[in-house]
């Protein structure tokens, strides 16, 4: 349930598009048509998908302070987490020419309607702040860094298609001069912004952290409790034992 | 701009304009459509946006003049890792040095300094101006570019501080809200909603067309 609540989040309420402007440039760009744009969005997907996962666990294994302790106690102190932008931009740009390659051995068809917008993702800014935003957030298990990473690319593919389609059909209005191609595209996007954020009512509940328990801490464990009982007990028989010797 | 007459060689007249024209009529943002990416969000205050255009002059001004040097060493078929490294690099000490001179501003800027790297100004003039010119000139690109950048950035944060919250650089200007003094006397009031993603695009949306309405030579036919 609260892996269906991320996915939602991210593709409805923190949109990459319309919440937090990653990905501009593609966007602009390759939306002029709605055949592009679907396959433009559809390799953000898929190469968001791979790339999220495997930073995650370059993080987690190698980047967070005290992340190295698998390797050894001496370790625990490093904190590599100045190195992130290098790894993980390195890590983007490798995947994503490996996944053109990959594709393009296996799926000729697939490569053919991705092929041009493959090595463009490599720097999308969607791509890289999908990583940052994933270690800001500080997921808990790889689940939750890919579904995060399906549900950022899925938000994207749908905010390219949709302004694809608009700037299809905004072509036969009559758009003031100046405001032709780009100032009415930003307008447009400015606009559906506005109709994403009622989304932001959708969930609720899943933003406050859970209730702290803060009581266990002061509590002594129960061990503690029967040993110092014991304790009581043999200081009582002490002092009984005292108490007859005196009397007598 | 360093206008200083005394150097003639190194600031000719086209040296001159390679620093001139993205101010105006070739600006990244609002005429190639570059950079857009990692720029709106941090736009709602003055400050983070005159940072955020001091660090991507900065890093353009350096990454062009670094590009350049190595641009008969780089083979052209690892061209984008090798320009990629060295704007993680340099982005990095931009980085460390905000976390450590200004870390409230750092914080709110968040991952948008990382997002500096795939900002498409960079890639865009590495691969368009350094990789084919000189050091010099490409340092003169660099700052151009970046620093037509930075001004929609600065006139964007500008317009939506101002109407948003009625300050400038977080000093109010507008008299006070709650007190009722200045324009508030008369009425008038802040509009939350130009500090939410969406007046972003829409203010950006109105700067194109406003320049695009004086100068009609940038009108796309659509």
């Amino acid at each position: 349930m609260e892996l269906l609540e991320l996915f939602l989040k991210s593709i409805f309420i923190e949109n990459m598009i319309f919440a937090t402007f990653l990905g501009m440039c593609s966007y602009l760009a390759v939306s002029k048509k709605v055949s592009t744009a679907v396959g433009l969005g559809a390799a953000v997907i898929f190469v968001q998908v791979i790339t999220v996962p495997l930073n995650y666990l370059l993080d987690k294994y190698l980047l967070r302070p005290g992340a190295l302790t698998w390797l050894g106690e001496e370790y625990a102190d490093y904190d590599l987490s100045f190195l992130t932008f290098i790894l993980f931009i390195a890590t983007v740009a490798t995947m994503v020419q490996l996944v053109e390659m990959i594709v393009e051995k296996f799926a000729p068809a697939l490569y053919n309607s991705l092929g041009i917008f493959l090595p463009l993702i490599a720097v999308n800014c969607a791509i890289l702040g999908g990583s940052l935003f994933m270690q800001q957030k500080d997921f808990a298990t790889i689940t939750e860094a890919t579904v995060y990473g399906l549900g950022s690319g899925i938000g994207w593919f749908l905010a390219i298609v949709a302004i694809g389609a608009i700037r299809e059909k905004i072509r036969y209005s009559n758009v003031p001069p100046a405001f032709r191609g780009l100032g009415m595209t930003f307008i447009l996007t400015g606009l559906m912004a506005i109709g994403f954020m009622s989304f932001g009512g959708m969930l609720t509940g899943g933003d406050e952290p859970a209730p702290k328990k803060d009581v266990v801490e002061n509590v002594v464990p129960s061990e503690e409790i029967s040993n110092s009982l014991e304790i009581i007990d043999s200081a009582a028989t002490v002092n009984d034992s005292l108490t007859n010797n005196i009397q007598e | 701009m360093a206008n200083t007459s005394e150097k003639e060689p190194l600031f000719s007249k086209k040296n001159i304009g390679l620093v001139k024209d993205p101010l105006t009529d070739n600006n990244p943002v609002t005429v190639q459509v570059l950079g857009i990416c990692s720029a709106l969000a941090i736009t709602a205050e003055l400050n983070a946006s005159v940072i955020m255009a001091l660090s991507v002059i900065f890093v353009l001004g350096v990454g062009n003049v670094v590009i350049s040097l190595m641009r008969n060493v780089i083979p052209s078929s690892i061209r984008i890792i090798a320009q990629l490294v060295v704007v993680a690099a340099l982005v990095i000490i931009v980085d460390l040095t905000l976390k450590a001179y200004v870390p409230d501003l750092a914080k709110k800027l968040s991952v948008f300094v990382g997002l500096i790297i795939t900002n498409c100004i960079i890639m865009g003039r590495f691969e368009a101006f350094a990789l084919a010119n000189t050091p010099w000139k490409s340092f003169l690109d660099g700052v151009g570019n970046a620093t037509g950048y930075g001004l929609i950035l600065v006139i964007v944060g500008f317009f939506r501080e101002l109407l948003g919250s009625g300050k400038l650089f977080g000093i109010p200007v507008l008299g006070d809200p709650v007190e009722k003094t200045g324009l508030y006397a008369i009425g008038y009031e802040n509009s939350g909603f130009m500090l939410l993603a969406p007046m972003a695009l829409i203010t950006l949306g109105l700067i194109i067309g406003f320049q695009r309405s004086r100068n009609k030579n940038l009108i796309e036919t659509n």
